[in-house]
Parts: C-alpha cells; sequence; structure tokens
C-alpha cells in the first residue's frame, strides 16, 4: 500500500477515533511522525532507508552523477540502481560489490559506520565468487528459456550444475 | 504443522507471556532477531518464484535437520487460509510482511515458540528469539547457537568488510535487531511517553507499538530497539539497548507513583471501573478491550486489583484479538460477532462466569 502524501511504501496503518466514523490513514515513516507529531522525525540518524536516499541525494549528488547512477545495472540479478531506490531493497548480494560507490555514503548516513565489526561466520569463508556466478547463470537460463533459446539454455544448465557439484 | 496443531497452539501461550521473569511487571519480552541470506540466491525482491520454491524446500530441509539440537515444526505459511496467518502475527512468531506476502514461505516454531525462524520475508532468513521479562543476554547465546547451527549447514551472504548482506542496507553487519517491549501506561497517563520518544530517538533508538513496524502502540505496549547495525558488535548493540531500559523503568514508576500519590482514590476508581467493563461487557472491541486491560494490568501491578495474576492479563492481551477468538471458539465471525465473542470470553476470564470456567479446566480441556 502506498502512503497517502507521497510515493512510498505505507508502513504506518493509522486508525483515528476521534469524531464520527473511525478513519483510516496509511502513511510512511516520514509522513506518520509529520501526522503524529505534527513534525519532522529526528535527524540524529537517518531512521530510514527513503530519508537517508533523501538526504544523500540533497547533499551529495548531481541530477547527472544520479541519471548515471541510476542507469547502471547488476550484472548478477539485473536490478540497476533506479529500482533500488524505487523499491528500498536490493537484488543481490553482489549489489553491495557494483553499487559500492553509491551505497558508501548512503551506509554511512543510515549508520554513522562503514565496516563491520561484529560477528563473523564461523566456517573459513568459503569463495563467495561461485555462489555469484550462480545467481548470474540462474537468471541467464531463465532468460534463455523466455527466449525459447533452448541451445544456450541447456548449455548454461550444465555450467550451473557443474558449479553446484564443486561446493 | 497442521491445522489441527495451530488450534491446540491456540490453547496454550508463548513462553514468553508467563508474565516472570526480571522487571516483568513493565518488561514484556526481550527479543532478538537476525536478518540472514543465502550466498548464492538473490535476495527476495529479485527472486522467481522457482527460486523461492528453492529456498523454502532448502530452507525447511535444514532447520529440520537441526533436530539434534532443537525440535523445531515447519508451517507453510503460503498453505495457511488468511486467519491462520493472522493468528501467527497475533502471537508474534512472524511479521506481517511475510503472512500478506505471495509464493512460498514458511516460518519454523518451537514448542515453547521462542523460537521462530521465517523463511523468504524481506531476507531468506529473519532467525527470532523471545524471552520473558528482560533477559537479553540469554536471548544472544540461543540466538548466538542457532545462527552457527544453521551456518554449518548453509553458506550465508557475507562480506569481510560490510558484514553479513542485507536486502535493505538498513539492516546489513551484524543484521541484528535487539528489542525490549515495555508496558508503560503511566507515562501515556501522565502525558510524558512523547518527551520519553524524542530522547530515545535522540540516541539512535527505535521505538514501536505491539507489533513492531508499522503499528500503532496498542495497550501501551512499546518496542524499543536498536536502529544501526553496522559499524557495532553484537556485544555493543544488546548493550546499547538494555542500558536505556533501567532508565525508562524508573520513569514508568515514578509516573506510577505519582498518581497514586497525587490521587490514589481516583487511579483506583479508573483501574476498578475498567476492571468492571471488561467482567460485565456484552459486546466489545479489540481496541477497548486492549485500552482496559492495560489499565487493569497497572492496577494489579500496583496492588490495587487483588485476585489477578499478570499471566492471565497477558495471555487475555493475546487471545482477545481477531484471530485468536476464531481459532479458540472455531468458527469465522464478523466484527459484530467477534465483539460479541470477545466479551463472552473476557466474562469467562475475569468475570462471574469464571468459576465455571475454573471447574472445568481443573477437569482437563474440553473435548
Amino acid at each position: 500500500m502506498q502512503c497517502q502524501k507521497c510515493e512510498k511504501h505505507a508502513t504506518f496503518h493509522i486508525t483515528e477515533l476521534m469524531g464520527g466514523e473511525p478513519l483510516e490513514l496509511h502513511f510512511c515513516e516520514e509522513h506518520a511522525c509529520e501526522y503524529l507529531n505534527g513534525d519532522k522525525p529526528a535527524q540524529a540518524a537517518a531512521t530510514t532507508l527513503a530519508s537517508a536516499l533523501a538526504q544523500q541525494l540533497a547533499i551529495g549528488q548531481t541530477a547527472e552523477e544520479l541519471a548515471r547512477a541510476d542507469k547502471r545495472a547488476c550484472p548478477v540479478c539485473g536490478i540497476t540502481f533506479y529500482e533500488f531506490r524505487n523499491q528500498g531493497r536490493l537484488g543481490c548480494p553482489y549489489d553491495y560489490v557494483c553499487f559500492e560507490e553509491e551505497l558508501g555514503p548512503l551506509l554511512i548516513n543510515i549508520h554513522t559506520e562503514a565496516t563491520h565489526v561484529g560477528k563473523r561466520p564461523r566456517r573459513s569463508l568459503p569463495n563467495t565468487d561461485r555462489q555469484i556466478e550462480l545467481i548470474r547463470l540462474r537468471r541467464e537460463m531463465k532468460e534463455a528459456v523466455a527466449a525459447e533459446d533452448y541451445e544456450l539454455a541447456s548449455s548454461l544448465r550444465d555450467r550451473i550444475r557443474t558449479l553446484e557439484g564443486s561446493a | 504443522m497442521t491445522v489441527l496443531e495451530l488450534s491446540e497452539l491456540a490453547r496454550s501461550n508463548g513462553e514468553w507471556l508467563r508474565g516472570t521473569g526480571p522487571e516483568a511487571d513493565i518488561v514484556i519480552s526481550s527479543r532478538i532477531r537476525l536478518a540472514r541470506n543465502l550466498a548464492d540466491f538473490p535476495f527476495i525482491s529479485r527472486a522467481t518464484p522457482a527460486d523461492r520454491t528453492e529456498l523454502d524446500r532448502c530452507l525447511r530441509d535444514k532447520l529440520l535437520k537441526l533436530a539434534d539440537h532443537i525440535q523445531l515444526n515447519y508451517v507453510e505459511v503460503s498453505k495457511l487460509p488468511a486467519v491462520d496467518r493472522q493468528f501467527l502475527v497475533e502471537r508474534q512468531l512472524i511479521s506481517r510482511e511475510l503472512a500478506d506476502a505471495q509464493g512460498a514461505r514458511g516460518v519454523a516454531i518451537d514448542a515453547r515458540e521462542q523460537v521462530s525462524v521465517m523463511v523468504n520475508e524481506e531476507d531468506h532468513l529473519r532467525i527470532q528469539v523471545i524471552h520473558c521479562g528482560l533477559d537479553l543476554e540469554p536471548a544472544w547465546e540461543q540466538i548466538n547457537h542457532l545462527d552457527d547451527l544453521i551456518e554449518s549447514h548453509v553458506t550465508y551472504a557475507y562480506h569481510p568488510r560490510l558484514g553479513y548482506l542485507t536486502a535493505c542496507p538498513t539492516n546489513v553487519g551484524t543484521g541484528m535487531r535487539v528489542s525490549v517491549m515495555l508496558h508503560l501506561p503511566a507515562l501515556v497517563l501522565t502525558r510524558q511517553i512523547d518527551k520519553v520518544f524524542r530522547s530515545l530517538q535522540k540516541i539512535g533508538l527505535a521505538v514501536r507499538g505491539l507489533y513492531g513496524e508499522g503499528t500503532q502502540a496498542m495497550g501501551d505496549f512499546y518496542q524499543i530497539s536498536n536502529q544501526v547495525t553496522l559499524g557495532r558488535s553484537e556485544a555493543d548493540l544488546l548493550k546499547q539497548v538494555r542500558d536505556v531500559v533501567p532508565t525508562i523503568i524508573e520513569y514508568e514508576r515514578k509516573a506510577r507513583d505519582f498518581l497514586i500519590r497525587e490521587s490514589r482514590e481516583n487511579l483506583h476508581d479508573r483501574v476498578s471501573r475498567d476492571y468492571g467493563i471488561l467482567c460485565s461487557a456484552h459486546t466489545i472491541s479489540s481496541e477497548e478491550t486492549m485500552h482496559l486491560l492495560s489499565s487493569v494490568r497497572m492496577g494489579v501491578n500496583l496492588g490495587l486489583i487483588r485476585h489477578l495474576e499478570i499471566a492471565t492479563l497477558n495471555k487475555l492481551f493475546i487471545h482477545t484479538q481477531p484471530a485468536h477468538l476464531q481459532k479458540l471458539t472455531g468458527t469465522q465471525l464478523d466484527t459484530e460477532h467477534r465483539n460479541i465473542e470477545r466479551a463472552r470470553y473476557l466474562r469467562r476470564h475475569l468475570g462471574r462466569d469464571k468459576e465455571d470456567e475454573d471447574l472445568r479446566e481443573s477437569r482437563g480441556p474440553a473435548a
């Protein structure tokens, strides 16, 4: 559901019980705060992704820089930066690498830090190139099937099987 | 787990509702969740239906493989009717997002309802542990161990500099959300709650209602949680939330003392009348029920209302919600009939009808 005041996803559903009929209101976090407090949320940390994105665009990037970033697509999952900005969700783990430049300031904005200091997986880290390659090949195979290029699809399937077997 | 077993669940209570544990008069529960993704699948927003099915199947197998360490029941949320999905939301076992999502998805739950692992929510895995009262360290130990167990069967998406990779950049790093659910009726009554929220926001903590993100604060319940997940260790994040709780507890107690000092008779009158409505109403909405139960809960904690257990009230908060009422009565009910059924349920557990019920329960559950 969409926020009544902007195009963001509505995450606050308020039922106003004053007056006669109950009134249903749907807002994103920012507009919910505005509605409930009559002002903007505290700016100590960018509390939501949407406001962090808005802030970043206000300070950091020019319109041309943004337009260029928006067109770039992840070679693994195919998501564009524009799609990410709209949905607020990334498409695959590799996005953190391929959109590193754009995400860097955003992460600082949200977390005020850029480097993880907590827990790590217990096992020694496997080579994640293999996993990333698998995501890409599965997508390409799906596209090949959709384009009815079964020869390509079958060769992709063989490569996927080989990779899956090499774990 | 079958639908039948969900009905069994409806009659019981989650461990976290026991109403015991440190500071349990104000701190309802301590919850930790970890967001995790598999390295060889796209995140959910880019996953095809086939990817989701494969993730659901694969993660379900891995979770059930942990049986030597933890017995989990896997519920295929996609196959449940709406009322059952809502039931799991009311019980805090799944999020509204998972309930409303499309495609293959599920949740693994332990019998005590301390552990729930959502599959195919915003991230591939959302691991959650809830404990009763203020009990963050044991909850962390439990979830940390569970995370290790799961990780021994899968490869998590992890980046040496950014930590655990998540679909939304707001969760990257530890992927951890630590939250404590507090009952703060006196701060609401004395109109100080907004001031408390503003100071919490300033130190980077988020405040949410009973059912997390995007829900209004029903029954004066508030969840306080960390906002940041990157650049702080899990121990730091735990400490950040834990350290603020004693201060809020103190504020709430001061507000309660103030109410008692200023107008003991008025307060006593108010909570008793509220109790009276719950005991005798013949039709009552969910909102009014939450509001009155909150008042009565404070009355019991202040010794103004006797012979009523906090655990009973905690249970009523959950059992009087729409899907629970329908599971408990075993019928689909529209709002009007739910309000009637809710009043009947409350009378049976609090009012004059209670003695009969006690007798029945001592003979064992009805067939």
